[in-house]
C-alpha cells in the first residue's frame, strides 16, 4: 500500500503522533512565552521516493521516511533550536526546554509578530506525484532511456531518473497561530554520455515543479528532456577550448538567471545585511544595476518549483521586488531578521528540514522582460560569448564575487554566433556585474524547475528566470588565451 | 539512544525475509549533536539535535531496491520492509546484483580510537566559551578585523551497525568535535571574510582556539587590497586545502560508478600514467583516531590502504561489490551507504609528501599564482577539464606579493596532474582528504 497523505496537515499529525494543536499551544505557552521575544514548533513528515534507469533497466528503486520536529526560542539576536526524529509531547517539551535555556536570559516578553496575509493555494493537486502509479514512472524511464538512445549512435549511456516527494508540514508560534502545509515536489531528469573517437562528453538536462507526474507527458516534456541531455553531450564533443579573459557575454534565457541568484540575489537575504558581512549592506536607494534591470524573487507562481504557500515559519510567501530599474529596493527576510531590522516579513524564511532553523532564502528569483529582440542582442556583439545552459553558481556574499559555470555555450563572431566551446566558469562582482546590462530581451523564460539552493549546510528547492540578455564585460575562464 | 541497534535491525532484516527477500542488509546510525555559534561576542544560535535513520537493502533473487526511515516505530518499520520488498519488483534482475561474500565480512572489530567521550563532561556553557574566545582571538588580531560572521564550536557522537539476513552483525561509535572561526576585515569600503577551522575525533586533538581564530584572522587580512590581474598562463601553486579538492576529483574519477558508466576521465587507464611520478595518492581507512577511519564500509568488508596512484601510475579503483563485478575485480571496501542504497566513499584520502619546503616552492615561481580559495563548480568529470573562480596571492620573483581575486584557474585534470612539477613536505590530515602544496607548472588565470 502507497502511503499518501490527503489529511490536513492539524490533523494529519494529531491522528499519526497524537501531538495536537492544543498541546502545541501549551507547550508554547508554558514553556516558551512571555519568557522569550518569539518561539514556534514546526513538524515535518516527509516521504520521497526516486526511481533509476541505466543501462536500458531500472537499477535503483528506493524510497525514505523522515519525519521530526524542531523547536525554536529566540530573544535578541539568540536562537535556540532543538530537533528530535522522535515526534512525541514529551521530547517536544525537552526540546522546548533545551531551545529555551539559551534564549532564556532575556527578560524582555516582546512583541510576537503574527504573519500578515493568508497562505495561497499554488499546488493542490488531483494526485500528487508520489501517489502515481509506480508503472507509470517505469514506462515513463524506458521512453526517455529509448528517446536519447535514438537521438544520436554516439549516445552511449542513459541516466534517467524520477523523483517524488511530498511533505506534509505543521508551523505553530508562540502567538497562537498554526498553519499547515502539503507540498508536493517532482523531477524528471535525464544524463547522457556520448562517446566518439575515444571522446566522451556528458549532457544533462531535466525540469519539474510542485506538479503532477502528467507534467511529464503533457507537450511531450520528457522527450524533449531526452533529446536536450543528447544534444549537448554530441555537441560538447566537437567543442573548442572556451576563450579566456574579459569579454562581452549574451547570456540565454531561463536557467541563466541563476546568474542573478549569485549575482544579487544571496547578497540581498536579511540575515547577511543585517550583520553588514554583505557587499550590498546599507545600499538600499543606491543604483546597483543597470536602468535596464529590474529583479523580483516570487514565491507565489502556481506550481513552480521554488513557490511556497507560506515560507518555514508560516508567513505567506509574496513577489519582493528586489531591484527596480536600477535601484535596490529590498531585502529578503525571515521574521527574525526583519524584526532586528526593522523591516516588514517577505516570506522568505526557509529551512532544509526540521532539523534545520530557518533563515533568509530566495524563492523564484527572476528579471523582468525588456523590450529588445533576442537576435538583435546577438547581432549586436562583434566578439564575445554566448551561453545558453549552466551548472551551478557561488558567491562570497563579502566580497561580492560569484561565479556560475557555463555548460553550454559559444563564440559570437561578428554578430553571428558560431563554434560550440568547452564548458567555462564565469566570474563577475555582485554590486557591479548588473550595472554593465547594456540590452534586455523581451522573452524572459523561468527555469524548467531543477534549481536547488545550498547555505550553510542547508538545501531548498528554488527557482531563477532571465530573458536574453547582453552584459558589457565579464571576465570568462577558458583555456584560450 | 535506543539500546538495542542490533536486536532491532535483525528483527527489520527478518521481517524482510519472511515477506520474500532472497537477501537483505541494513544500516543504522544513531546520532545527537550540538552546536553553538557566537557571533561578536554574543551567543547567536544553539542547536541540539538527536537522529536516528535505518537503511535498509532488499534483493529479491537479482533484483534489489532501498528504503530508509527516521521512525523507528514497530509499524513504521514494517511499513519500510513493505515498501522495498514492493519496489524491489520494479526494478530488473541485474546479475551482478547481491551482497558481498560472506567469508570476506569482517571478524573482529578493530579499536581505531574513533570515540571519545570527554566531551560528556562539558557544559553547553563551556563550549559557547571555546567558540567565545576563538572569536575573541579574531577580533583581537588588527583593528581591520571589525566584524565578523561568527564562531562555530560542535560536537556529534553516533554509533553504526551494519547486518545482514545470514545473521552478521557489527558496529561501533564515533565521536566528533570540530571548531571554525569566519572573521570579516575591511579597510577603505573594501570587505573581505575568510575562515579557518580545525576538526577532529577526539576534542583533546582541535586546535586551540586562539590560534584557530588568529589564523583566520590572518587570513582575511591577507585578502585586503586584492585587485585583478591580466590574463596569463603562469605556473600555479595550490595551497594544501585547494590541493585536496583536486585530489578529491581523481578519486571521484576513479570510484567503480563513475568507471562503469564510463563517466570518467580516467576510463580504461588501470596500470598507465596519470600523474607525475611524483604523484602518489592513497586511501587508508585504518588510520587510528582519524576522521576518515572506519572499522568496516558500508557492506561490512574491513577497511584497508590502498594505493590509488603510485608514483604517477593508476594502481587501484575505488570499489563497492557492486561496481566491482561489473568491472570483473574485487572490493577494495569501499562501500559508503547513502540515502538511496550504497554507492562508494573514501575514507582518509591523501597525496603523500614530497621533500620540498612550500617555501621553496614558491621560491621556484618567478610570476604565477598561489591559490588559497576555490569557488563554483566548474569541474567536469566525463573530460576532466577544469575552470574554477579563484583567490589568492600572485607570486613576483619567488616571493608573496599582493592579493588577488575575481579570476579564474582553469585546464585539464589530466594534464594538470602530468604537469605537478613541485609537491611539498606539508602533509596534514586534519581532515579526511589532504594534500601537500602543489605545484603545477602551468594553467591559465583569466582576469582581465
Amino acid at each position: 500500500m502507497t502511503e499518501i497523505v490527503h489529511a490536513r496537515p492539524e490533523r494529519f499529525f494529531a491522528d499519526r503522533f497524537n501531538v495536537t494543536p492544543t498541546l502545541i499551544d501549551r507547550l508554547l505557552g508554558s514553556a516558551l512565552r512571555g519568557r522569550v521575544e518569539d518561539a514556534d514548533v514546526y513538524l515535518e513528515y516527509r516521504v520521497n521516493e526516486e526511481l533509476v534507469i541505466e543501462e536500458g533497466t531500472i537499477k535503483k528503486a528506493s524510497r525514505h521516511v523522515s519525519q521530526g520536529a524542531g523547536v525554536r526560542a529566540q530573544a535578541g539576536t539568540r536562537t535556540g533550536y532543538a530537533h528530535t526524529d522522535d515526534i512525541s509531547i514529551e521530547n517536544l517539551e525537552e526540546a522546548a526546554r533545551q531551545a529555551r535555556a539559551i534564549a532564556d536570559r532575556s527578560s524582555a516578553g516582546g512583541v510576537v509578530a503574527i504573519p500578515a496575509g493568508t497562505p495561497h493555494d499554488l499546488y493542490s493537486l488531483a494526485e500528487p506525484p508520489i501517489a502515481t502509479d509506480l508503472d507509470r514512472k517505469v514506462e515513463l524511464l524506458k521512453r526517455v532511456d529509448a528517446a536519447a538512445r535514438a537521438a544520436d549512435p554516439r549516445v552511449r549511456q542513459v541516466i534517467a531518473s524520477v523523483t517524488s516527494e511530498d511533505v506534509v508540514v505543521l508551523i505553530a508560534t508562540a502567538a497562537g497561530f498554526a498553519v499547515g502545509d502539503v507540498r508536493p515536489l517532482t523531477r524528471l531528469n535525464v544524463t547522457v554520455i556520448a562517446e566518439d573517437n575515444g571522446k566522451r562528453e556528458i549532457g544533462s538536462y531535466g525540469g519539474g515543479g510542485r506538479v503532477a507526474f502528467d507534467h511529464f507527458l503533457s507537450e511531450d516534456r520528457w522527450k524533449r528532456f531526452a533529446n536536450e541531455a543528447a544534444r549537448q553531450a554530441i555537441l560538447k564533443l566537437h567543442a573548442v577550448d572556451a576563450p579566456a579573459g574579459t569579454m562581452t557575454v549574451v547570456l540565454g534565457p531561463g536557467w541563466p538567471g541563476i546568474l542573478l541568484h549569485e549575482a544579487i540575489g544571496h547578497g540581498l537575504e536579511g540575515d547577511f545585511n543585517r550583520k553588514g558581512v554583505s557587499a550590498f549592506a546599507g545600499r538600499l536607494g543606491q543604483k546597483v544595476a543597470s536602468e535596464l534591470v529590474t529583479v523580483v524573487d516570487d514565491g507565489t507562481i502556481a506550481n513552480r518549483r521554488g513557490s511556497l504557500n507560506v515560507d518555514d515559519e508560516g508567513t505567506p510567501t509574496q513577489r519582493t521586488v528586489l531591484i527596480e530599474h536600477g535601484v535596490l529596493r529590498g531585502y529578503l527576510q525571515d521574521k527574525l531578521n526583519a524584526r532586528l531590522m526593522g523591516m516588514p516579513a517577505t516570506g522568505n524564511g526557509r529551512r532544509e528540514s526540521y532539523a534545520h532553523a530557518p533563515m533568509p532564502r530566495m524563492t523564484n528569483t527572476f528579471m523582468l522582460a525588456g523590450q529588445d529582440d533576442p537576435e538583435d542582442i546577438i547581432r549586436s556583439v562583434d566578439r564575445g560569448l554566448f551561453a545558453v545552459t549552466f551548472g551551478g553558481g557561488q558567491v562570497d556574499i563579502t566580497s561580492g564575487r560569484f561565479v556560475f559555470s557555463a555548460n553550454e555555450a559559444y563564440l559570437i563572431e561578428g554578430g553571428r554566433v558560431t563554434a560550440p566551446v568547452k564548458g567555462a566558469t564565469l566570474i563577475g562582482n555582485g554590486p557591479e556585474a548588473l550595472t554593465r546590462v547594456s540590452r534586455v530581451g523581451r522573452d524572459l523564460q523561468l527555469d524548467e524547475g531543477i534549481g536547488t539552493c545550498g547555505k550553510d549546510g542547508q538545501s531548498v528547492p528554488v527557482g531563477v528566470g532571465l530573458p536574453t540578455i547582453r552584459i558589457d564585460g565579464m571576465t570568462v575562464g577558458g583555456t584560450h588565451v | 539512544m535506543t539500546a538495542d541497534l542490533g536486536g532491532l535491525l535483525a528483527s527489520v532484516l527478518e521481517r524482510a525475509t519472511t515477506r520474500g527477500a532472497t537477501a537483505a542488509d541494513g544500516f543504522l546510525v544513531e546520532e545527537r549533536e550540538f552546536s553553538a555559534t557566537v557571533r561578536m561576542g554574543e551567543v547567536e544560535h544553539v542547536t541540539h539535535s538527536q537522529a536516528q535513520r535505518l537503511s535498509l537493502r532488499v534483493f529479491a533473487g537479482r533484483a534489489s531496491a532501498a528504503a530508509s526511515t527516521s521512525d523507528l516505530s514497530a509499524a513504521s518499520l514494517e511499513r519500510v520492509v513493505d515498501e522495498a520488498t514492493r519496489l524491489a519488483r520494479v526494478t530488473a534482475e541485474d546479475p551482478h546484483a547481491g551482497l558481498p561474500d560472506p567469508a570476506a565480512l569482517i571478524e573482529r572489530v578493530p579499536d581505531l580510537d574513533l570515540e571519545d567521550r570527554t566531551s560528556d563532561g562539558l557544559t553547553p556553557e563551556d563550549k559557547i566559551a571555546i567558540a567565545r574566545k576563538a572569536e575573541a582571538a579574531a577580533l583581537g588580531v588588527d583593528p581591520r578585523i571589525s566584524n565578523s560572521e561568527g564562531a562555530e564550536y560542535g560536537d556529534r557522537r553516533a554509533r553504526y551497525v551494519y547486518a545482514t539476513s545470514s545473521g552478521f552483525a557489527r558496529g561501533y561509535a564515533t565521536s566528533s568535535f570540530s571548531l571554525s572561526v569566519s572573521p570579516v576585515a575591511s579597510e577603505g569600503g573594501e570587505m573581505q571574510r575568510d575562515s579557518w577551522y580545525t576538526v577532529a575525533r577526539g576534542r583533546a586533538r582541535l586546535e586551540d582556539p586562539e590560534a584557530v581564530g588568529r589564523k583566520a584572522a590572518a587570513r582575511a587580512l591577507r585578502r585586503l587590497g586584492a585587485r585583478k590581474v591580466k590574463t596569463v598562463e603562469v605556473p600555479v601553486i595550490f595551497d594544501p586545502e585547494n590541493a585536496a579538492g583536486l585530489v578529491r576529483s581523481i578519486a571521484s574519477a576513479v570510484s567503480g560508478p563513475s568507471l562503469y558508466r564510463r563517466a570518467s576521465f580516467l576510463v580504461d587507464r588501470l596500470g598507465s600514467r596519470i600523474a607525475a611520478p611524483s604523484v602518489t595518492i592513497v586511501d587508508d581507512g585504518t588510520l587510528p583516531g582519524a576522521l576518515g577511519s572506519r572499522p568496516f564500509d558500508g557492506e561490512g568488508l574491513p577497511t584497508a590502504r590502498t594505493v590509488l596512484v603510485d608514483q604517477g601510475v593508476l594502481a587501484s579503483y575505488l570499489l563497492d561489490t557492486y561496481s566491482a563485478r561489473k568491472l570483473g575485480g574485487r572490493s577494495t571496501h569501499h562501500a559508503a551507504r547513502d540515502g538511496s542504497g550504497v554507492t562508494v566513499g573514501t575514507t582518509n584520502l591523501m597525496l603523500l609528501p614530497g621533500t620540498a619546503t612550500p617555501e621553496e616552492l614558491i621560491a621556484s615561481v618567478d610570476n604565477g599564482f598561489y591559490v588559497t580559495e576555490l569557488i563554483g563548480f566548474g569541474v567536469n568529470g566525463v573530460t576532466g577539464d577544469y575552470s574554477r573562480g579563484a583567490v589568492g596571492l600572485w607570486i613576483e620573483n619567488g616571493r608573496l606579493a599582493y592579493p588577488v581575486e575575481e579570476v579564474t584557474v582553469a585546464g585539464n585534470l589530466l594534464e594538470m596532474f602530468a604537469a605537478v612539477d613541485g609537491v611539498a613536505n606539508d602533509l596534514v590530515l586534519r581532515d579526511r582528504t589532504a594534500s601537500p602544496t602543489l605545484k603545477i607548472a602551468r594553467m591559465v588565470v583569466a582576469g582581465n
